[in-house]
């Protein structure tokens, strides 16, 4: 216990200083949120890359947190959907129902090139397609996989902080 | 004759015109109820024209031969009779349609009817040992008659009616030695005269009659160790009697223990009442646990009602206790709290057994994991039962928790006041009543949350519908009884406090202890609490924006719809506590994974059973009947059927005697 | 019905429902800084309540009144302990409610009313947090009860005021062993009952692990911020209740508004720093297994029950 507290003690504060607010035009929705984002994460046939970068963008470093947006476990408790990968075939009605289950106003963020354009997976036979082909999608983040700083910039687009 | 006694005359009378009715007449069931009911009516004036002090006496000494019949109806047998006439009057509404089925309608069933409800409105009107004795048989012979009417069903039906039989004869059995013994040191029966001697007796003769007493009472009220008929008979019983037994009849064995231990033999030493309260303690806690593991809605309600005696026993104990060393106010209060527990849960043990019948009635199960969305087909049966569950489980605003509050006043002002023996007693028994309190908490969340909301688990349940009206009127009155008691306790304050001998307790809206510091307002809470909701309600209106409600798909994680498999069952809900308490209630578990031919990698089917048996019953009741029955074995050796032989045993017996007198002459 | 029993009855519920939000951000702020992050802000647990207000609200099919009613009945009954519990002020509003065994029963009545709508809901998380939070409501009861008698037996009543009273002008009772078991034993169930590390993880994302959030997955909308409110008073309550038991010094003892200003104060300072140590002794420890934490709380329970006998020995 006492070396927890020494390595809290010698290690600090390692979340990095924020970056300033990205400009580009907010969604309309995001703005009743007032500055609160809950966040479901729908995996719907990433090949798990993305998963870890989201992570990491609510590790310490970057610190998701601090921007008022925040992960949680039921789709009724979201106000947006963080949709990874390209959706599967199997995985498209689910997505559809996650989407229904959230409450109103609700936003849909696509991560990677895969969620955005199906990336390398494009015409695969298991594909339904990109995000946006299945529900409507508010912000894209591109990359393969996005950096950290990137979706946390995306997100900050919903928070507006 | 006072009001008294022609509410006793006239119970007496309607319940055995009734049974000639259902003799000679084919009477309808209804008759029969609103007969039952009647008598039920007249006990309650009866009792309450007692404990408004218009007591009476009458000996008829030609109607039993030897003693004669002697009643007298004081307070504290008022109470009792008011009480059984009360849950009386909801049993025979609710026969009135419950009772139309073929088993039912038999003739013997209809005529034990009243006349169980007319012994035991005698019982506590009984002023000799005569009496009594001839009352209490009286009442055991006809219920066991109403416990087998459904003996078609199946056997088990039979062996619950055979548990019940043997187990109330046996406390009988010590009732009467125990009274006998009394009678024997004071040379006459009149409860009058034993009052006299009782207090002359010598502490060894006083110990053994109020042990002996104690047995057949505590046998009566389902205290464990011998408890063991309760949670077979009173599931197995037709709903109403169910109803009658758990909320009536098992509180004459307190009254009979309060009667003999407090009243006849006056007060008496320290041991009896530690003894009772340890009884108290062991039977609120185990009964609850076994309650909080069942699936099986009326044996869960059986086995809250050894819990709830438990609880009353604690009372008793701690009344005697604290008489004993003298503090005559907390005595009074500890006996009230016992008193107004007996009163409430008599009315929601009314209502929750009545709601299961409803429910048993409706769907044909009785199995918790078998039911399950009944809310919407069976509004009223959930509404009652959701007043019954709430009273129950020592919530506000409940009446249980009135009374627990009382009974943990006392225990808590007792501590400073009594001795070593307190000072070890008390803390034991309020950690046993909290264990209790929290166990049923958890008890009734499973029974209401899993058998009434949430989707049917069975088909059965589907094609639910609610119950008759008289069915429903007969719990909607004993369901406005429960809110009444759980928000104006202080209305059955002067009855109970005339019945307890003592005024400890005063108040209209708000309770306040006499010899100690403590205040409660059930009903100041009950209105803060609706204050607060309606507040709540107002500010979300003017805050929410949208204020229509999304109907929208259960969230099943995004895959398909959930079956009612899905769903958690009374036994899974149970299964954490179940764990928690392993080591004392000692589940048979059993898991049969079987596998696919082709590789024993593939499981083909999990099949998962758990039996909670009775660890008190197995370990004590099994040696017993284990060497009964072997002793049965060896004595069939002596009768192979041989007349000449039993001519011999007779010869043999002349001789033996012949020669034993020769000896000794 | 004193002056002070009113404004106390007034300022109080105030207090709790403006506070306890804050004060949940305040420890998950405290808890950011340990971890080395830079933490959302001590006002982000307000934001979430008005965003949750602004949503669409959602009935789930085959839901029933239970349901709906079960978030109003939770705040409802956290409102009233913080109307009668003596927090800023030693008379109550409602003195024959501000009974120990009352308000322990009121805040169970709450937990109830939370797991009949997780029973409601039919899915198998409902029914699993439901009956998760039984049995361990089903333990802490006996714990809470058995400490307070502890409490009670030297003051010779379960009244809050009273007890509260007797302890300002008795300082030398603190320090009595009898206290800091019953300090001990309450602090376990405390953590308990607010679904804490290492009994519950508040912020847990996985079903499996779940106690309190499992029943709550259904909530949408307002009703999520009603139950995220409650629990967030609850936590207040809990923590308000049990500085006030034993270190009740600043409460206000007259209506004037300089005691009343002190009495705000020294609650919100007490709680806070209370808080505030939950939250960096969660960053300590991990979770307890499910079936290891019944342990944890006949732990308590045992303490709770030499407290009691300690009072009698040592009286």
């Amino acid at each position: 216990m006492l070396s927890l507290w020494r390595k809290i003690r010698r290690t600090g504060r390692v979340a990095e200083s924020a970056p300033p607010l990205p400009d580009g035009e907010r969604p309309e929705r995001a703005v009743v949120l007032g500055g609160s984002v809950q966040i479901r994460h729908v995996d719907a046939g990433s090949c798990n890359g993305c998963e870890v970068e989201i992570g990491s963008a609510f590790g310490p470093v970057y610190d998701g947190e601090r921007y008022g947006a925040r992960l949680v476990a039921s789709p009724r408790h979201a106000d947006a959907l963080l949709v990874t990968g390209v959706v599967t075939r199997n995985m498209a009605e689910p997505l559809r129902r996650t989407f229904d289950a959230v409450p109103a106003p609700k936003l849909v963020v696509a991560v990677g090139d895969c969620a955005r354009d199906c990336g390398v997976f494009a015409g695969a036979y298991g594909v339904a397609g990109a995000v946006r082909d299945i529900v409507p999608v508010d912000v894209e983040i591109p990359g393969c996989p996005p950096r950290p700083e990137a979706i946390v910039e995306g997100l900050r687009k919903l928070t507006g902080r | 004759m006072n009001l008294a006694a022609t509410g006793m005359a006239a119970a007496v009378a309607i319940a055995v015109l009734t049974a000639l009715l259902a003799v000679v007449v084919r009477t309808r069931t209804s008759v029969v109820g609103v007969g039952t009911a009647l008598t039920g009516v007249a006990a309650v004036v009866a009792g309450a024209a007692a404990l408004a002090g218009g007591s009476f006496s009458v000996v008829l000494p030609g109607v039993l031969p030897l003693s004669g019949v002697s009643l007298t109806l004081d307070p504290l047998g008022g109470l009792f009779v008011a009480v059984t006439g009360g849950v009386a009057v909801a049993a025979g509404i609710y026969s009135m349609s419950y009772a139309d089925t073929p088993d039912l309608r038999a003739r013997g069933v209809r005529v034990a009817l009243p006349l169980f409800v007319v012994a035991m409105v005698l019982v506590p009107a009984a002023a000799n040992v005569g009496t009594l004795l001839v009352c209490w048989e009286l009442m055991a012979l006809t219920s066991l008659v109403l416990v087998v009417a459904e003996h078609r069903r199946g056997p088990q039906v039979a062996s619950a009616g055979r548990w019940y039989a043997v187990m109330t004869h046996l406390g009988f059995v010590s009732v009467l030695i125990g009274l006998m013994l009394f009678v024997a040191h004071t040379g006459d029966d009149s409860f009058a005269a034993m009052r006299e001697a009782g207090r002359h007796l010598s502490p060894a003769v006083a110990g053994v009659v109020f042990v002996a007493t104690l047995v057949g009472f505590a046998s009566k009220a389902g205290i464990v160790p011998l408890h063991a008929w309760l949670p077979r008979a009173h599931p197995e019983a037709p709903s109403h009697v169910s109803a009658l037994m758990s909320a009536a009849m098992v509180n004459l064995g307190v009254y009979g223990l309060v009667r003999v231990g407090v009243d006849l033999l006056g007060g008496g030493a320290a041991w009896w009442w530690l003894l009772v309260l340890a009884l108290g303690a062991v039977s609120a806690v185990y009964g609850i646990l076994q309650a909080a593991m069942s699936s099986d809605l009326k044996r869960l309600l059986g086995q809250s009602t050894t819990e709830n005696m438990g609880l009353v026993l604690i009372g008793v104990g701690a009344a005697g206790l604290f008489a004993s060393s003298g503090d005559r106010a907390l005595a009074a209060l500890a006996l009230t709290a016992a008193l107004v527990h007996v009163v409430g849960h008599a009315a929601f043990k009314t209502v929750l057994f009545l709601a299961a019948g409803s429910v048993l009635h409706a769907t044909g199960s009785r199995d918790l994991d078998a039911l399950g969305g009944l809310r919407p087909v069976m509004p009223v049966t959930t509404a009652a039962f959701g007043v019954g569950a709430l009273a129950a489980s020592a919530l506000p605003p409940g009446t249980a928790f009135v009374s627990e509050w009382l009974l943990l006043q006392a225990l808590i002002h007792g501590l400073p006041a009594g001795g070593v023996a307190a000072a070890i007693a008390m803390p034991v028994a309020v950690a046993a009543v909290a264990l209790t309190a929290g166990l049923a908490v958890a008890t009734f969340v499973k029974a209401f949350g899993v058998g009434f909301l949430a989707k049917p688990r069975s088909e059965a349940v589907a094609g639910a519908h609610e119950s008759p009206f008289t069915m429903l009127a007969a719990m909607g009155i004993a369901a406005v009884v429960c809110v009444v008691l759980a928000l104006w306790p202080a209305g059955i304050l002067p009855a109970v406090q005339a019945a307890a001998g003592g005024v400890a307790v005063s108040g209209d809206v708000t309770l306040r202890l006499n010899q100690a510091t403590g205040a409660l307002s059930p009903l100041l809470l009950t209105l803060g609490l609706v204050a607060a909701v309606a507040v709540v309600a107002a500010v979300m209106r003017a805050a929410v924006a949208r204020r229509v409600r999304r109907e929208a798909r259960l969230w099943d994680c995004g895959g398909g719809p959930m079956s009612a498999r899905m769903e958690y069952t009374a036994t899974s809900f149970a299964e954490p506590l179940q764990r928690v308490f392993d080591d004392v209630v000692q589940p048979e578990l059993d898991v049969d994974v079987s596998h696919h031919e082709e590789s024993r990698y593939l499981v083909q089917a999990v099949e998962y059973r758990r039996k909670v048996p009775d660890r008190i019953e197995r370990r004590l009741y099994q040696p017993v009947l284990s060497v009964i029955t072997a002793w049965g074995r060896a004595g069939r050796g002596l009768a192979p059927g041989s007349v000449h032989r039993y001519l011999g045993y007779g010869f043999y017996a002349v001789c033996g005697v012949l020669l034993l007198l020769a000896v000794t002459r | 019905m004193s002056a002070l029993g009113v404004i106390g009855g007034v300022v109080q519920p105030v207090l709790i429902v403006a506070g306890s939000p804050l004060l949940v951000g305040l420890m998950r702020q405290v808890r950011a800084r340990l971890e080395g992050r830079a933490g959302a802000g001590v006002g982000q647990p307000w934001r979430d309540l008005r965003k949750l207000l602004r949503k669409e609200r959602i009935a789930p099919r085959g839901t029933s009144e239970v349901f709906r009613f079960a978030p109003l009945v939770l705040v409802a009954t956290t409102l009233v302990v913080a109307v009668v519990v003596p927090f800023v002020a030693t008379e109550s509003a409602l003195d024959p409610v501000a009974d120990l065994f009352a308000v322990v029963a009121l805040l169970a009545l709450g937990a109830v009313a939370l797991a009949l709508a997780g029973l409601d809901t039919g899915t198998a998380f409902g029914g699993m947090g439901a009956s998760r939070e039984m049995t361990i409501l089903a333990l802490v009861e006996p714990t809470l009860l058995v400490a307070i008698f502890a409490l009670s037996v030297r003051v010779g009543s379960t009244n809050l005021g009273a007890i509260v009273s007797s302890t300002l002008h008795d300082p030398a009772r603190v320090i009595s062993p009898v206290s800091l078991l019953a300090a001990v034993a309450l602090i376990v169930v405390i953590v308990a009952e607010t679904g804490r590390i290492p009994v519950d993880n508040p912020s847990t994302h996985l079903e499996l692990t779940m106690v309190h959030e499992a029943m709550v997955l259904e909530h949408a909308g307002p009703d999520l911020a009603l139950v995220e409110l409650a629990s967030a008073m609850r936590l207040s309550v809990f923590l308000g209740l049990l500085a006030n038991l034993f270190v009740p010094w600043g409460i206000a003892t007259e209506a004037t508004p300089l005691a009343l200003l002190i009495g705000v104060l020294a609650l919100v300072v007490k709680v806070g720093v209370l808080g505030g140590l939950l939250a960096a002794g969660e960053v300590f420890v991990a979770k307890l297994r499910l079936f290891r934490v019944p342990e944890l709380l006949a732990g308590s329970f045992l303490l709770a029950l030499l407290a009691v006998a300690a009072s009698f020995f040592l009286a």
